[in-house]
Parts: C-alpha cells; sequence; structure tokens
C-alpha cells in the first residue's frame, strides 16, 4: 500500500514542486537571522584563524549536495549586508566633503574586505548548519523505534522529524539519505503523523495516500484550527447591510465572507454571544460554516419548484433553499433522527420559513412516500464520516475505520439512487441533483457518484461554483468517469473551509435501469434492437456528447496534465488486480468511443478535442 | 393531519381576534404564495398532534401522502391545544400576528434583553405603545427598530399607563423569540 502511496506521490509532485519548493524555502529563511548574529559574534570574539580553512572545505564538499538550498541562503544572506553597505557608503560620502579622500578611501576599503570575509564565513557556516540539521534526522532504526514506542511520545522530536522527512519527501533524488528508500520515508512520515496528532492507523494512511507529503501536513495543520466562524443572512427577513450595521454596533467584529457569496459574513470576535443576539433570535441569519453555502449554491433552486432535502437538520441548507425560493414552492424537509427535528423546526420557523413539510423518514424510503419523478431539485447532503470536518470534530480522528467508511458509503449509494428516483426529468425548470458531503474520502465521493452514473440516466453537469479542485477522475487503481472533473472538492487549507464535496447531476430520462445512455451509446447494428422511445432519447444524447465535447475542449488544457501524469502510472504499475479493474470498458464504451471521435473529426477539425478522444480511444485499446 | 372541528376553530380564532382584530379577515382571504402551482389558493388551518398549523390548500395537499406519525411540520405553527384543550399561541405565530397587530408596544433597548428573558414588560422600558389598548388585549411587542420580539396581553388600557409608576406591569409576557434559544425542546 505504502509503495503504491509513493508512486502516487511521485506522480503529483511534478504539479506541486513550486508549492513545496516555497515551502522549503520558508523553512530555511527561518534559521538564518540567529546565525548571522552568530557569525558577527564569533568573528568578534577573533576566532579567524581556524574558521578560515574550515569553511572553504566545508563550501566544497557542500555546494553539491545541497544545491538548492544554500542559493536560497544565499539570496537571503545577501540581505542584510547590502544593507551595511549602503550606510557604509552614506557614511563615507559625508565624510567625503570634510575630510581628504585618500585615508577615508583606505578605511572603506578595509572595511569592505572585512565585509566581504564576514560574508563568506557567514555563508560557509549557514551551509554547514543546514548540512547539520539535516544528518540530525535520519531514519531511526527499528531499535530505535522500539524504544520510542515504549516511552511517551518526544513531540517536539516528532515534529522536527515530519518536517524533514517531508522536506526529504518534497525533493527526493538530492536530499535523501543513502539505501532509504522512498517507502522508508513515507512509512516513517505515516508513523509521526499518527502519534503526533493522533490519528488512527487506518485515517492516517488514507489521507498519506491522497496527498503528497507538504500538501498532507498543511492539510493535516489546517484540520487542527478552528474555521472562521460564518454566518448568513437571512434574505427573507433581512439585508445583509443592514444586519452588518447592527452587528457592527453591538461590538461584533464582521466582514463579507467573500465574493462568491452574497449573503454570508465572517465573524472575527465579538464581545456579545453571536448565537444569542436579538436579531439571531429574531431570525435574521443563521449560525453556518462556509461549506454549507456551497451544495445549496449548487442546487440553485428557482421559485415555485418542489425540491427535496433528504437529510435536512438543523436546517441550515433547508432555510437557504427557502430564501433563495422566497418561500414560494414547496420544501420537503426530511430528518431521520428525531432528536434533530426539533432543532430543525425550530430554526425553519426562526427563519420564517413558510413553504417547508418537515417529515421524519428514512431518506431510502422518500421516493415510495413522496412518490418517484415528483421533484424538480433534490438536494442530498448525504450523512458521511466527516472526515472534512476534523476541526470540528476530532473524534473522527480515531474513531473511524475501513467499516465505517464502507458503511457509510453503502448507504450513501442506496440515497443516491433514491434521489434520483425523485426527480422528474421532464420538469421544465429543474431536473437537478446535488450530492454533497462533509468528508474528503474518495470512497464516499467520486466512487458514489461514479456508481450513480452506472446505474442511472444522469450526467454531471458543472456545479457552478467556479473555485474548489476537480474531482478524481483516477484515484490510485480506480477510474472513473472523465466528468468526474466537474464535482468539485474544497479543503481546509486551499480555500479555508472545511472539507467538503459537491457533485451535481441532471436527470437525463425517467427510466430506471439505464446505465447506457450517459456513459455509452449502441451504435450502428445495435440499433436495430433499441425500442422506439429511446430514439428521442438519442437525440438527447447526441446532445449531450456534442456539449461534453465543448466542454472538453475548453477544460482539456487540466484534463490532459491530470491524464497523462496518471495515465503514467497506470501502466507502470499494470498488474492483476488492475486489469480486472480495466474490464469496465466494455464493449459498448468503445463503440461509444470511437463514435465520439468520429463527432469530434466531423464538429471541427481544429484538433482541440482531440487529444481527450484519443485518450479514450487508447483506454479502450489496451482492455483488448 | 385534520381539519379543525367547530368547536377548535372558534378557540383558534378567538385567540386570533383578541390580537389582530378585523384584520383577522386579511389572514383567512389571503392568498397564499407557497406551492408549485401558479395559483396555489389559500391558507387553512389544520390540526395535526395537537398543534396547528396556518399552511397553504397546495402545501396540504401535497402533505397528503406522508403519514401521521412521520409527518413533523408545515406550513407555519401558530398554537398547540393542551392536554386541557385550551388553545394557547405558540411563538412561531410571531410574524403573522406581527403583520396583522392590531395593538403593539415598542421596547426601549435596556429593555429588550429583560422581555427576550421571559420577563414582563415595565412601564421603566415601554418606548411607545398605540393609542386605544384596553385590558386584556393581546399585544405585539416589537423593539424600537420594529423587529417582532413577542407577544403578550395587556394589564392596563393605553390611558391608564400614563400615570402609572415605572415599575408597574404593562404587558404580561406570553411568548417571546428567546424561547428558540431557551425551550427548543418545548416548541
Amino acid at each position: 500500500m505504502a509503495a503504491k502511496g509513493a508512486m502516487k506521490k511521485k506522480a503529483t509532485s511534478n504539479s506541486n514542486k513550486t508549492n513545496s519548493r516555497k515551502k522549503q524555502k520558508k523553512e530555511i529563511e527561518l534559521p538564518n537571522p540567529k546565525i548571522q548574529e552568530k557569525v558577527v559574534d564569533d568573528d568578534i570574539s577573533g576566532s579567524d584563524v581556524d574558521s578560515d580553512v574550515d569553511d572553504d572545505m566545508l563550501v566544497e564538499q557542500h555546494r553539491d549536495d545541497s544545491d538548492d538550498s544554500a542559493s536560497d541562503a544565499l539570496s537571503d544572506g545577501d540581505q542584510p549586508f547590502t544593507d551595511d553597505f549602503l550606510q557604509d557608503d552614506n557614511k563615507s560620502s559625508d565624510s567625503d566633503s570634510d575630510s581628504d579622500h585618500s585615508d577615508i578611501e583606505r578605511k572603506s576599503k578595509a572595511i569592505d574586505a572585512k565585509k566581504e570575509k564576514e560574508e563568506k564565513e557567514a555563508e560557509a557556516e549557514l551551509v554547514d548548519n543546514i548540512k547539520e540539521q539535516a544528518d540530525e534526522v535520519t531514519l531511526p532504526t527499528p531499535q530505535e523505534l522500539k524504544e520510542e514506542a515504549q516511552g511517551p511520545p518526544d513531540l517536539p522530536r516528532l515534529q522536527r522529524r515530519i518536517k524533514e522527512v517531508v522536506r526529504v519527501l518534497s525533493n527526493f533524488k538530492t536530499l535523501r539519505q543513502e539505501g532509504a528508500s522512498r517507502k522508508d520515508y513515507v512509512k516513517q512520515l505515516t508513523m509521526d503523523l499518527a502519534s503526533y496528532y493522533g490519528y488512527n492507523d487506518y485515517l492516517i494512511e488514507v489521507l498519506v495516500e491522497m496527498f503528497p507529503a507538504v500538501e498532507l501536513v498543511e492539510l493535516i495543520e489546517a484540520f487542527e484550527k478552528p474555521r472562521p466562524m460564518c454566518l448568513r443572512t437571512n434574505t427573507l427577513k433581512a439585508r445583509r447591510r443592514d444586519l452588518a450595521g447592527i452587528l457592527l454596533n453591538r461590538g461584533v467584529n464582521l466582514d463579507p465572507l467573500s465574493k462568491w457569496s452574497k449573503v454570508g459574513l465572517v465573524v472575527y470576535d465579538s464581545q456579545v454571544p453571536i448565537g444569542a443576539t436579538p436579531e439571531y433570535m429574531a431570525g435574521f441569519y443563521m449560525l453556518q460554516s462556509a461549506s454549507s453555502f456551497l451544495p445549496v449554491m449548487a442546487l440553485a433552486p428557482q421559485e415555485k419548484e418542489r425540491i427535496v432535502d433528504m437529510a435536512a437538520a438543523p436546517g441550515g441548507k433547508t432555510t437557504y433553499v427557502a430564501a433563495l425560493m422566497k418561500n414560494s414552492g414547496v420544501i420537503f424537509a426530511n430528518e431521520i433522527k428525531e432528536k434533530r427535528l426539533k432543532s430543525l423546526t425550530a430554526n425553519l420557523s426562526r427563519m420564517g420559513v413558510t413553504n417547508t413539510v418537515v417529515c421524519n423518514y428514512d431518506g431510502r424510503e422518500l421516493p415510495k412516500v413522496l412518490g418517484q419523478n415528483s421533484a424538480d431539485r433534490v438536494l442530498l447532503d448525504a450523512p458521511c464520516s466527516g472526515t472534512g470536518v476534523i476541526s470540528k470534530d476530532e473524534s473522527v480522528k480515531t474513531s473511524k475505520s475501513l467499516e465505517d467508511i464502507q458503511s457509510c458509503c453503502h448507504l450513501q449509494k442506496e440515497l443516491i439512487l433514491a434521489a434520483i428516483d425523485m426527480v422528474d426529468a421532464n420538469s421544465k425548470s429543474g431536473g437537478y441533483i446535488v450530492y454533497s458531503t462533509c468528508s474528503i474520502m474518495v470512497a464516499e465521493n467520486e466512487a458514489v457518484i461514479d456508481y450513480a452514473l452506472k446505474k442511472r440516466d444522469v450526467k454531471l453537469v458543472p456545479c457552478g461554483l467556479d473555485f474548489g479542485r476537480p474531482g478524481f477522475i483516477n484515484y490510485r487503481e480506480q477510474r472513473f468517469h472523465p466528468s468526474l472533473e466537474k464535482t468539485r472538492r474544497f479543503y481546509p487549507h486551499v480555500h479555508n473551509m472545511d472539507g467538503f464535496f459537491v457533485a451535481k447531476f441532471k436527470k437525463m430520462s425517467n427510466s430506471k435501469a439505464a446505465p447506457a445512455p450517459t456513459t455509452e451509446q449502441p451504435e450502428g447494428g445495435d440499433e436495430v434492437i433499441e425500442p422506439i422511445d429511446s430514439v428521442i432519447k438519442k437525440k438527447a444524447e447526441d446532445k449531450v456528447v456534442h456539449h461534453r465535447i465543448h466542454e472538453s475542449s475548453t477544460k482539456e488544457k487540466v484534463h490532459r496534465e491530470n491524464g497523462i501524469a496518471q495515465h503514467g502510472k497506470a501502466e507502470n504499475t499494470f498488474s492483476g488486480k488492475k486489469r480486472k479493474e480495466r474490464k469496465r470498458f466494455s464493449r459498448e464504451e468503445i463503440s461509444k468511443s470511437r463514435e465520439e471521435k468520429r463527432a469530434a473529426l466531423r464538429t471541427a477539425a481544429k484538433g482541440k478535442p482531440f487529444s481527450k478522444e484519443k485518450k479514450f480511444a487508447k483506454e479502450a485499446r489496451t482492455t483488448k | 393531519m385534520r381539519p379543525l372541528d367547530e368547536k377548535e376553530t372558534t378557540q383558534v380564532f378567538e385567540k386570533l381576534f383578541n390580537f389582530t382584530g378585523n384584520n383577522l379577515k386579511n389572514i383567512v382571504e389571503a392568498p397564499s404564495h407557497e406551492g408549485p402551482e401558479s395559483n396555489p389558493g389559500r391558507y387553512c388551518f389544520r390540526l395535526n398532534k395537537n398543534r396547528v398549523y396556518y399552511v397553504s390548500e397546495s402545501l396540504v395537499k401535497r402533505a397528503t401522502n406522508v403519514k401521521r406519525d412521520k409527518l413533523v411540520s408545515l406550513g407555519t405553527q401558530i398554537g398547540k391545544f393542551t392536554k386541557g384543550g385550551a388553545f394557547h399561541l405558540t411563538i412561531q405565530s410571531l410574524n403573522l400576528l406581527a403583520a396583522n397587530a392590531k395593538h403593539k408596544v415598542w421596547l426601549k433597548p435596556t429593555a429588550e434583553m429583560s422581555f427576550m428573558y421571559g420577563n414582563h414588560v415595565l412601564k421603566g422600558g415601554l418606548g411607545r405603545i398605540t393609542e386605544n389598548i384596553n385590558t386584556n388585549d393581546g399585544v405585539v411587542v416589537f423593539s424600537m427598530s420594529d423587529m417582532p420580539l413577542g407577544f403578550g396581553v395587556a394589564v392596563k388600557s393605553t390611558q391608564d399607563c400614563r400615570k402609572m409608576d415605572p415599575n408597574g406591569i404593562v404587558v404580561i409576557h406570553r411568548a417571546d423569540i428567546g424561547e428558540y434559544l431557551r425551550m427548543e425542546d418545548e416548541l
């Protein structure tokens, strides 16, 4: 497992190289000033003789193995001295005006020479110092590990080692210890992170597999800090500007949330309890994390629509939906847990929402109760493991196991099919399903979406959110439908909100068992067997294909990067297990890919949409 | 979920009339804007698990396929019948009452918090008051910025209020929006 993790990292580290280098630089910058001081001190005490020789040798020794860092250090080291030079110049020019030249010139030259020497020494020492640091953290031997396991964890040491291993992993070729493989480093990092931050083995391993080392540490650090407190203006009762004014008067320090939200406010600090002001009780705003705005914005409910919120409590999203609909239409707010119903109804009435019917079913029964194809839009904020909100709930770190995740995603798959069944594909304004979780696990997100794409006649559409990272198309040994790049992932260390996932479907037809149309469209000879009603479907499908091609050309760049990196990796690690996975490309899919290729040729000879098609065909060929 | 019977209807309407006076007609006859149809019809009163809801007919129609024991709420709850058979307005009805209120009082900012912790309105906290309030009329309580805070029952008429001492009770507390926090479970 860890080996695969390493592979993954190799593939992705390219894209993150710039990032990691920055980080490296930061780390190196930190010790600088102290070192400078030291150098100067030493000089004053007068230990010139031996340092000269030593330093020269050291410079030569280390120039090759820590090229990068040394040059960084140099550029930084220059800074204070240039300042000094300037000062000196000033001094000399001042004195120029009133005393003789030669003497001062000589003096200044002497000073210059001295400075230069100091500088050289400083450089050398700096390099030396860095080297020492690097040497300090070598991978511990098994025996050392055993000893460490017996005593209580030495936190500063763990932290230092984490930092160091991450640095090594980010520039593995040059920094690694002789004879140590990437796998060893990753294994050590996994262990250290688990014990330093208190994660259980399963969760930390999954995280290590998902992220390159530098990003992983950033993510885990971000999980340690709370996210900023956000509130959403209830547009049924107040305007954001007015609300902000009132709250400012109460001594609340706040700002508009971000340019993507017109109703969000972020609270920095407050003299009054923000959840107990008269305005809160009057329903002017709702305390809500920034991430929970996203699924509702993706859902984009229209007035006079029929909306179903399958897991509604405590009502943050439901009230947002109602506010967007201006209390028109009808919302079915469902919640399975009786305990949470109280807060749901209280919030709904506090916010002045009148268009909701609150019911207490298991989400899976809802299509039977409310009727199939009876809703315009469905919001499914699925119950999940909560791995995106560790900053809110620390217990997730230790309480989740593989079984939990599996049971979660089983439930999620059932729920998403129920959600799709409830939506009416022929709805004039709607026909959309939004799926969201506060988990960052692939099994609970992309895998569920992929499952839905196979089971029902739906396709993914853009979420309408212009930020967030695209969902995974390839994740380790899994290959998902290429349209999964339209889903969005949000991370605490990147977007400063809880870890979150949003996907938006459009339902294409009301037929239940229709995996074929969205992903593969039988062509040519198969047409004879097709039932009549599918002709209509096909027309719609043709549109979809064209649509997709257009989109692919816009997003192509990103896709290509992803695709190539992942593709190469996939070929490298071609194993028996993988072959099984690959069999999923059925005959229909191959014909579909060819058809797409043909369509692309026909529509535009611009050359742009090709690469995707080629990749498709290539993948198809490998399955043969 | 069922419509109110005759006795229940009179109880509910009496209570509402106490607060809204002739505006009760508005409440009953207003066209609703909830519901997906272009003409969702009017509002009606429905009883579910001893609670009375004021809800668009269109929503009622759609809620019929939800089982009785699974239906938690719909539209706006306005009150509940106690075990003894009496009808109480609850805080959720505030929006409806505030929009149609006949008698209003406005509180000074200093008195807001006290009222929202469930205390009665004292003369000292009174900012403004509408004319023609009689003893035992239902009164909706607002903040000075016209934000509804709750409702209660007048103890003194407007006339008598003028010559009261500052510590005298003007409005007896019935419900306030602080209940959303204080007693979320009992609403």
